[in-house]
């Protein structure tokens, strides 16, 4: 059980950090990024099924795909917007969700795929079974992280980002251009969209929903990791993940995503901050 | 030749113009103050020279070159650097950091330059590695100027440097205004609530009312001005 936590922690942590950076640097919650995910993987599934490609050669073809979306989507609609309340980004958001789900029907079908087939042997560690898959997906979420990490503290462009957050107008002032880190957020959070989809759909399967039905422990991973911050948000992920995939030994798993939202609910009633406090 | 001019700007945020054909000159070197009441317009202006504030008629002009309206990204690289009054340092990033994005625009080696605004504020250099917000008012106040001083500027903008500052850092505020116009010869416009003092300082003087001028003239004259001088001054 702790292992599947740890595995659906990963992924909601790719999501969450996501979420929190588009919130961070735009000011509003992201409703289209499960459906952003469900899209990533569905173009790596169209490179593995249509192109005999394996998993992970298509992984780089599903991120560059998303990331186009995600920054044609920006342009076209969110930067349009961008000087009215944040409210109506978020609304808008939600359209663009049903859109891109419907968009991914029409192409794809309503069914179930699998991106990987046949039966993996699971190999047994300290007498825990553990499937390669999970052990791609653990390490590569946490490369991917500390790659993120690197980039936010290391480059030029990574604190510009930080700096945004912080402050558009002041990072304007001082010469960062705000248009080009938008671009850049919205590269990131796709890139770890379309791996967080793939990832899904390599621990599960693949249907029009995925992303939306993990959507709701993407948005408690990053609230109770506190809205807005990048290490919470992986904090959030794993803490979820690890809750919600406990839980099913105590309740029904039809639940695990009521046990998401209970926690996210505690978390606003309690410490609407994040667990690791600081400012909202 | 005047380094700034501001041409009988009219504008604002939205409907309403908060800027009714402001104007001033501020030359090479010298340093120019805006005094006035609350909401006479005075940090507007300032917004305006960096494109915070829509300009709909007049037009700014720094070192000959037209910058009206330019967007607010590219106008620091004209040379002109710019302090707001509020949430001028970035809280979650250190202080080493906030003077690296102070130096965004620069490709070439700026340490040097850090080392500049470390030597003028050496309390800078003992608080390198903190994050700014955890900082206290007076020392993001120098935070905030050592940023602007990084792209090595030509002008330098201040709004109301010494707003909140005890006694002590505002005479010293006014100290580094003098020390870096003089030493390192950066023109200087700023705001002012301190009027008597910062009007010592000043080459000229501009009295700013509901967005227009009503007084200028050289820091000497507005202070001897009796009708400056209850109105602003405090008897």
């Amino acid at each position: 059980m702790l292992v599947y936590g740890l595995v659906l922690g990963s992924i909601l942590t790719l999501g969450a950090i996501g979420v929190s950076m588009l919130f961070g640097i735009l000011r509003f919650a992201h409703f289209a990024h499960g459906d952003m995910m469900t899209f990533g993987a569905y173009i790596a599934l169209s490179f593995v099924t249509g192109l005999g490609f394996p998993v992970f050669g298509a992984l780089p073809f599903a991120i560059v795909v998303t990331v186009a979306l995600a920054i044609a989507i920006d342009r076209l609609v969110y930067r349009r917007l961008r000087r009215t309340q944040p409210v109506i980004l978020l609304i808008s958001s939600f359209g663009i969700a049903m859109a891109l789900r419907a968009l991914i029907q029409m192409i794809w079908g309503p069914g179930n795929h699998a991106l990987q087939k046949g039966i993996q042997i699971p190999y047994r560690v300290l007498g825990v079974a553990i499937k390669p898959d999970h052990i791609t997906i653990v390490v590569g979420a946490a490369v991917l992280v500390v790659a993120l990490h690197l980039f936010l503290h290391r480059t030029k462009l990574g604190k510009a980002m930080r700096a945004m957050a912080d402050n558009p107008d002041l990072a304007a002032i001082t010469g960062i251009d705000n248009e080009r880190v938008i671009a850049w957020t919205w590269g990131i959070g796709a890139s770890l969209a379309a791996t967080a989809g793939v990832f899904l759909a390599l621990d599960t399967h693949l249907n029009p929903m995925t992303g939306w039905h993990v959507l709701l422990m993407v948005f408690a991973a990053t609230i109770l990791g506190g809205i807005g911050k990048v290490y919470g948000a992986i904090l959030g992920g794993l803490v979820i993940g690890v809750a919600v995939e406990m839980s099913t030994l105590m309740i029904e798993p039809a639940y695990k995503p009521a046990v998401a939202f209970a926690i996210m609910v505690a978390m606003l009633v309690a410490r609407p901050q994040g667990l690791l406090g600081g400012r909202a | 030749m005047s380094l700034l001019k501001i041409e009988e700007v009219r504008g604002g945020y939205g409907k309403a113009d908060i800027l009714n054909g402001c104007s001033l000159e501020v030359a090479h070197g010298e340093i120019a103050v805006i005094i006035g009441p609350n909401g006479a317009g005075k940090s507007t202006l300032m917004k305006a020279v960096f494109g915070l504030a829509h300009i709909h008629k007049g037009g700014i002009f720094f070192n000959g070159e037209d910058i009206t309206n330019l967007a607010t990204q590219k106008v620091v690289a004209h040379g002109l650097a710019y302090v707001p009054q509020e949430n001028n340092v970035f809280p979650t990033m250190t202080v080493e950091e906030n003077l690296e994005m102070g130096a965004f625009l620069r490709d070439d080696d700026f340490r040097e330059q850090m080392e500049r605004v470390f030597e003028l504020f050496p309390r800078l250099k003992e608080r390198r590695a903190q994050p700014a917000g955890t900082m206290s008012g007076g020392e993001r106040q120098m935070l905030a100027m050592g940023r602007a001083m990084m792209m090595e500027p030509r002008m330098l903008l201040l709004d109301e440097p010494t707003a909140g500052l005890s006694p002590k850092y505002i005479d010293q505020t006014f100290e580094l205004v003098k020390t870096v116009n003089d030493l390192l010869g950066v023109t200087i416009l700023m705001v002012e609530q301190n009027a008597r003092q910062a009007l010592e300082i000043a080459d000229k003087g501009h009295v700013l009312v509901m967005g227009r001028n009503r007084h200028d003239g050289t820091g000497r004259e507005l202070l001897d001005d009796p009708d400056v001088a209850r109105m602003f001054l405090g008897g």
